[in-house]
């Protein structure tokens, strides 16, 4: 607490640029926010950091409108303000990309920044455009006004709602995991925009799971554990094994209630930050393993390239293979085909013994398939609660007679929150966990079937350093207990450390394969690019 | 001041809700009711007191919930895995109409053979309005809420033209069908006018409800109308459950059109297009989609449309006040359900509230 203390110096000088103080929310029993000071200056950027479910994203919910502390005020250049909506906040200067981009797809860019500029009066696309091609030049990353959402890859349009936050007069811009979905190249774009707002006196707001990234951008941090504020320093001087400690509580006397293992853990997870995922190959795979996953000339047509264009790949049972490719490479339409959401075009898929290429996901499930899927909200329904999406996939697993027995769900729900440690009870609406919560219980849904083989993509994706070693364990044990594994991931640490072999997805094609204890960043990357005129 | 989104709701939200809508449909049919020259506090003890306090009231009552129940339960099943059905109108009339066909078929069946044969055949005629929007819509995505609104007056003029032209009625030359033979009058209950469809509409209710609650399928039907992609990814066959669905949903409402010819006309008169189906949205949606919602919004509409038989008569209002009111009720209902998600805030700044901690 004696570092939380530190703000409260800052009464003494000009009044920061924004500044929050005592901010407190609750769900139900659920101190997600508890009396946190905390305060930006012009030109600074504060890192927001803490595990899942710490509260990071509910906090700069509050700070731009988009939920209501249940205490505290916000003030801004030293004057308390009140903020309702997100409207309240722009005109307070304030502007935010939220996890989930908000724009609209089949309209353009300058359409969009339109529509959140001016929802009344006159429309002067003239000028709008012209504001566009004026705030991307701001930014230093060229943007086309005239482009159609739709179209523009996952780090453009994350610069197009960037755009949209700094319309108007924007004096802090919140930036919720805005890395958590970027290539590196897009990261390296996206901090350097960062860097020429802050010259001009911007302040930043930014939340990250990425330890590295932090140091290199933040100048303050502040690190949030289970609602509390626990540390605001500098970012001078930390480096990630020290953000990791404070983040589970191994510094300060604040942390008497955690059990000594749990710190250990993490520090262990700490140590391992700079290779992502410690490697641990088991060698290479006997090719005479039985397959666990088999693929054959899988096409799927598109427009005006095939979007995957005859790939053939085999997992084998107790492997974990990787797949590399930039994103929008073929990458989403692989692991749609290999889950039955997508019907293929050409060519089979085997899970195991069974062919499933013309079968639906229930017969597919049947057959060993696992799924984890980068679209983690779209994997739930959001309406239910944790135990009722535990048990969809295998409701009738816990019939009796004709009912559904309430007392098995709930006991199966009670088992596996215990086993993968999710933080959440079985009657828990399941839009309320956090990133990682929700992630476990997918992880949960997928593992408890003892799958034959696994299709796992960007499995973590979001989730603090702790819950990705956690996933990463939880794969590893998977494949040591002979199931295979297709690991989907943009992280090339990530499939490095943890793949047996990683194959090249480019332009809807494999093109290359390389052994991972062979595997370099830079040979990866070198296949990655090399064919990228087929690119999207 | 402005509406604001709630981050939580407290449970007892949706009733207090309800209950405002409830005291705001009365302020605001007030004045009409004065307006056509009644007190408006005698005018809703005559709607809604009245006739639940005679025995033969509550029957009447429970006779004009009986095809509300069918129609209620069809909009529901349907709504609820995101299959809008709004044709439960033209499924109830070609139901009766197979019923009818039936029934002036094979005249001289006993009971025991003509009411399952009756019923079923009204089921089966309500399935087969049903099909080919459903059919559409699992083949081609046509959207089932144009197609299966556009066949309810195709039903109606189905209907008139049968009544014109072969079922004329060979005594009277009305447009009416000949009287059914004595083995199709559903049994009448308590000495009343009440029949055994009221019984087979209660035991739908509680088949849907513990359906819905109590067993995988229910489960599986309220992901699919949740939240499909998600539904189709755990594996749930969103479009096969949508499309059996909506053929039930359209043999609930035949089986209703059955149990209103079987149990009240006898016949087959024009007098049965009187809007049932469409009622039938309302119930279902003021009942929440639920099967016990839908039972308790039945029985309200029954009551409030025997009062206004009874308003009419004593207090010479006119009698569509009753259905201005149930009109008027529907509207604050769904009103008052959207706007609870919100809370109102006053727009200037406030003083700050006091710092914890
Ligand atoms: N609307 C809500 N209703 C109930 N609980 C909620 C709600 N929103 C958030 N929570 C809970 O509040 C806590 C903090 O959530 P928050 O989303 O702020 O975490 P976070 O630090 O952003 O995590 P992550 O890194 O996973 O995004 C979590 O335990 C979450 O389950
Ligand atoms: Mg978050």
């Amino acid at each position: 607490m004696a570092a939380a203390r530190s703000g409260d110096v800052s009464s003494l000088r000009a009044a920061p640029l924004v500044e929050l103080r005592g901010i407190t929310k609750r769900f139900g029993s659920l101190l997600a926010n508890d009396a946190i000071d905390l305060s930006v200056d012009a030109g600074q950027v504060l890192a927001l950091l803490g595990e899942n479910g710490a509260g990071k994203s509910t906090l700069t919910r509050i700070l731009y409108g988009l939920s209501r502390a249940d205490a505290g005020e916000i003030r801004i250049a030293g004057k308390p303000v009140t903020m309702t909506s997100p409207a309240d906040a722009l005109a307070a200067g304030i502007g935010m990309v939220t996890q989930e981009f908000t724009l609209v797809g089949p309209m353009t860019v300058t359409e969009n920044l339109m529509l959140a500029g001016s929802p009344l009066g006159r429309v002067d696309r003239k000028a709008a455009r012209a504001r566009v091609l004026a705030a991307s030049e701001r930014l230093g990353v060229p943007v086309d006004p005239d482009a159609v959402v739709e179209r523009l890859s996952v780090g453009e349009r994350q610069r197009v709602e960037i755009l949209k936050a700094l319309l108007g007069d924007c004096r802090l811009l919140v930036l919720d995991e805005p890395t958590a979905v970027l290539v590196p190249a897009d990261v390296d774009l996206l901090f350097a925009s960062i860097r020429r707002l802050t010259a001009e006196g911007m302040a930043v707001v930014f939340i990250s799971h990425k330890l590295h990234e932090v140091v290199d951008l933040a100048d303050r941090i502040g690190v949030l554990r289970r609602g509390r504020l626990v540390a605001d320093l500098p970012a001078e001087g930390l480096d990630p094994v020290a953000i990791a400690a404070l983040m589970v509580g191994a510094a300060g006397p604040a942390d008497a209630d955690l059990p000594d293992d749990v710190v250990d853990e993490a520090l262990a997870t700490a140590v391992g930050l700079d290779g992502a995922a410690p490697s641990t190959q088991a060698g290479p795979v006997d090719q005479g393993r039985p397959a666990a996953l088999q693929v054959t000339g899988l096409s799927l047509a598109g427009d005006p390239r095939p979007r995957l264009d005859d790939v053939s790949l085999t997992v084998r049972a107790g492997e974990i293979v990787g797949v590399a490719g930039v994103s929008g490479n073929g990458q989403t339409e692989l692991v749609a085909a290999l889950c039955g959401t997508t019907p293929v075009t050409t060519g089979t898929v085997r899970v195991g013994d069974a062919e499933v290429t013309g079968l639906d996901v229930a017969a597919r499930l049947r057959a060993g398939l696992g799924r984890l899927t980068e679209d983690r909200r779209g994997s739930v329904v959001l309406g239910m609660s944790v135990e009722q999406n535990l048990v969809l996939e295998d409701l009738d697993r816990f019939r009796t007679g004709p009912f559904l027995s309430r007392r098995r769900v709930r006991a199966h729900a009670e088992a596996l929150i215990e086993r993968f440690d999710i933080r959440a009870a079985p009657g828990d609406p399941i839009r309320s966990l956090s990133g990682g919560n929700m992630q476990k219980v997918l992880l949960a849904r997928a593992l408890e079937r003892d799958p034959t083989v696994l299709v796992a993509s960007q499995p973590t994706r979001g989730l603090d350093v702790g819950a990705c070693q956690y996933v990463y364990a939880q794969l590893r044990a998977l494949r040591d207990a002979g199931s295979g594994v297709l690991l989907v991931s943009e992280d090339l640490d990530e499939l490095i450390g943890i793949a047996d072999r990683i194959v090249v997805l480019s332009g809807g094609r494999l093109v290359g394969e390389v052994a991972a204890a062979d595997a370099t960043r830079e040979a990866l990357g070198v296949l990655m690019t090399g064919s990228r005129e087929h690119a999207a | 001041m402005r509406f604001v989104l709630r981050g939580r709701e407290p449970r007892w939200l949706a009733a207090a809700a309800a209950g405002l809508a409830v005291v705001a449909t009365l302020a605001l049919t007030a004045g009409p009711i004065r307006l056509a020259g009644a007190a408006p506090v005698s005018a809703f003890e005559r709607y809604v007191v009245s006739p639940l306090s005679t025995g033969n009231g509550i029957a009447e009552v429970l006779l004009a919930a009986t095809p509300l129940l069918f129609t209620g339960l069809a909009v529901a099943i349907a709504f609820r895995v995101g299959y809008y059905n709004i044709g439960a109108e033209g499924q109830f009339l070609v139901g009766a109409m197979a019923t009818t066909a039936v029934a002036l078929a094979l005249p001289d069946l006993p009971a025991a053979a003509a009411l399952p044969l009756g019923l079923v055949g009204g089921a089966l005629g309500g399935v087969a309005w049903a099909f080919l929007p459903a059919f559409l819509r699992r083949r081609a995505g046509i959207d089932e809420v144009v197609t299966t609104l556009l066949l309810n007056p195709v039903a109606v003029l189905l209907l008139q033209g049968m009544l014109n032209g072969p079922w004329r009625n060979p005594d009277t030359g009305f447009p009416d069908s000949a009287t059914f033979g004595v083995g199709y009058r559903l049994p009448e209950l308590f000495g009343s006018r009440v029949h055994a469809g009221l019984l087979v509409g209660l035991v739908l209710v509680a088949v849907t409800a513990v359906v819905m609650s109590a067993t995988p399928l229910g489960v599986r039907l309220r992901a699919a109308g949740q939240s499909p992609a998600a539904a189709e990814f755990s594996g749930v066959p969103v479009g096969l459950l949508q499309w059996r669905s909506a053929l039930v949903s359209g043999g609930l409402a035949g089986l209703g059109g059955a149990s209103q010819v079987l149990g009240v006309q006898h016949q087959l008169t024009g007098s049965l297009a009187a809007g049932y189906g469409y009622t039938g949205v309302v119930v279902a949606t003021l009942g929440g989609l639920s099967a016990v919602g839908v039972l308790a919004v039945a029985l309200l509409l029954g009551d409030v449309q025997v009062g206004a038989q009874g308003a009419s008569i004593a207090l010479q209002l006119p009698s569509q006040m009753g259905g201005v009111l149930t009109s008027v009720l529907l509207l604050t209902v769904v009103a008052a359900l959207s706007v609870r998600h919100y809370r109102l805030v006053r727009r200037t700044p406030r003083s700050p509230r006091p710092v914890e901690g």
